[in-house]
C-alpha cells in the first residue's frame, strides 16, 4: 500500500505544493508535452477514463484535469473530477469552498484517502494559512507543514487497504 | 486539531483574558497611531480583512459544513456556528431586507468588549469591533460571496443593542459554476 504523490492546487489553478511520497521503480525516463492522450471507455454504466500510458510513464496535469472532468461528466453542474482511477493507480480530489484543490495520487488499494485530504485540508489551514509570512495562492515552502504531511501520509499507509473510510 | 510531529493530543487552550487584552491593547495602539477614528476603523477593518482570508479555512477543515445555498443559510451558519466555534457565542440572526440579501446579527454577548466601559469622549465614532467585520467581510470573499459588514448599532456609543450588518452584494444566481 502506498501513496504516490500530493498536490495542492490554488485557486488560479497553479500547483502550488508537490510531495513525491514513494515513485514506482523507472525503468525509463523521457520527457512528454502536454495534454496527454486521454481516452473515454464505459465500464459498470460509468464513464470511465483510462489515461493514455505511452511507454509506462504518466504525468498529472491539475488544472486540464479540472476543466476537462467538468465537461465530460454526464451530471449537470459537475464540479470536477473527485476520483481518477486505473490500474496502477488512483488519483483522489477535493476541492475546498475556498476553490483550493488537494490531490493525492495512491496505490488503487489504498484506503482511507477520503479522510486522508481533509486531515490535509486541516494541515494547510494551520501550518501554511496560519503562517503569517506565508503569502495566499504562493507556493508553499513551509517546514511544518511538509512535516505534518508527511506524518499524516505514514499513519495513512499504516492503515492500509482497511483503513477508515475509502 | 494537527500537533507538531512526536506530540500526543493536548488541549491547548489560551486564556480569554490574554485574547481580550491584546485586542485592547490593539486598538489602544491604533489610537495613538491615527487621529481619526475613521482610520483606525479602517485599519481594524483591513486587519479583520486579513484574519477572514485565512479563517475561513480553518473553519471549513473543522466545522465540515456543506456549502450553503442561500444567503440566510450564510447568515445562520455565520452567527450559529462560526462565532460559536471562535467566540463562544451565538448572535441572533434576522434578514432586514425584502430581496432577502440583508441580514443583522445581533450580539447579546461580546467577549472582546467585556471589560470595555464606553468609548472616551474623543472616540466617539470608533467601531471598536470592527476586526469582526472585516473578519466576516473577509471569509465571505474566499467563498466568493461579497459583502458589506458594517455595526449598524454599538452598545459602546449607547444603544440598546449591539448590531452588524451583513449585506450580500452579488445576487443568488451568480453563485452558479463558481467552482473552477
Amino acid at each position: 500500500m502506498a501513496i504516490f504523490s500530493v498536490y495542492v492546487v490554488n485557486k488560479a489553478g497553479g500547483l502550488i505544493y508537490q510531495l513525491d511520497h514513494y515513485a514506482p521503480r523507472a525503468d525509463t525516463e523521457k520527457t512528454f508535452s502536454f495534454p496527454l492522450d486521454l481516452v473515454l471507455r464505459p465500464h459498470d454504466e460509468r464513464v470511465v477514463v483510462a489515461f493514455g500510458q505511452r511507454d509506462g510513464i504518466r504525468g498529472p496535469c491539475p488544472r486540464r484535469l479540472f476543466a476537462i472532468g467538468s465537461q465530460l461528466s454526464p451530471e449537470v453542474g459537475s464540479s470536477g473530477i473527485e476520483m481518477l482511477e486505473t490500474d496502477t493507480f488512483k488519483l483522489h480530489c477535493f476541492q475546498t469552498l475556498t476553490g483550493i484543490k488537494f490531490m493525492v495520487l495512491a496505490d488503487p488499494r489504498q484506503a482511507g484517502i477520503d479522510s486522508l485530504l481533509r486531515k490535509i485540508y486541516e494541515i494547510y489551514s494551520d501550518f501554511a494559512l496560519k503562517n503569517p509570512f506565508y503569502s495566499l495562492e504562493m507556493p508553499i515552502r513551509c517546514e511544518l507543514f511538509d512535516q505534518n504531511l508527511k506524518l499524516a501520509l505514514e499513519v495513512a499507509e499504516k492503515a492500509g487497504p482497511f483503513g477508515p473510510g475509502s | 486539531m494537527s500537533r507538531p510531529p512526536g506530540r500526543k493530543q493536548e488541549n491547548h487552550k489560551i486564556s480569554r483574558e490574554l485574547v481580550v487584552l491584546t485586542y485592547g491593547a490593539l486598538v489602544a495602539q491604533l489610537c495613538k497611531d491615527y487621529e481619526k477614528d475613521e482610520d483606525v476603523n479602517t485599519c481594524l477593518d483591513r486587519m479583520g480583512y486579513g484574519i477572514g482570508v485565512r479563517l475561513i479555512d480553518d473553519f471549513l477543515a473543522r466545522s465540515a459544513v456543506k456549502k450553503c445555498r442561500s444567503y440566510s443559510e450564510t447568515a445562520d451558519m455565520i452567527a450559529q456556528v462560526a462565532f460559536k466555534m471562535y467566540l463562544g457565542v451565538t448572535p441572533s440572526v434576522s434578514c432586514s431586507s425584502a430581496a432577502g440579501n440583508e441580514f443583522s446579527l445581533i450580539l447579546d454577548k461580546n467577549p472582546l468588549v467585556d471589560f470595555v466601559e464606553e468609548l472616551p469622549a474623543e472616540r466617539a465614532s470608533l467601531c471598536y469591533c470592527n476586526l469582526l467585520c472585516g473578519v466576516i467581510r473577509g471569509a465571505l470573499e474566499m467563498v466568493h460571496l461579497a459583502a458589506d459588514v458594517t455595526f449598524l448599532q454599538d452598545r459602546l456609543k449607547g444603544d440598546a443593542v449591539t448590531e452588524i450588518g451583513i449585506t450580500f452584494l452579488r445576487k443568488a444566481e451568480d453563485r452558479k459554476h463558481k467552482r473552477n
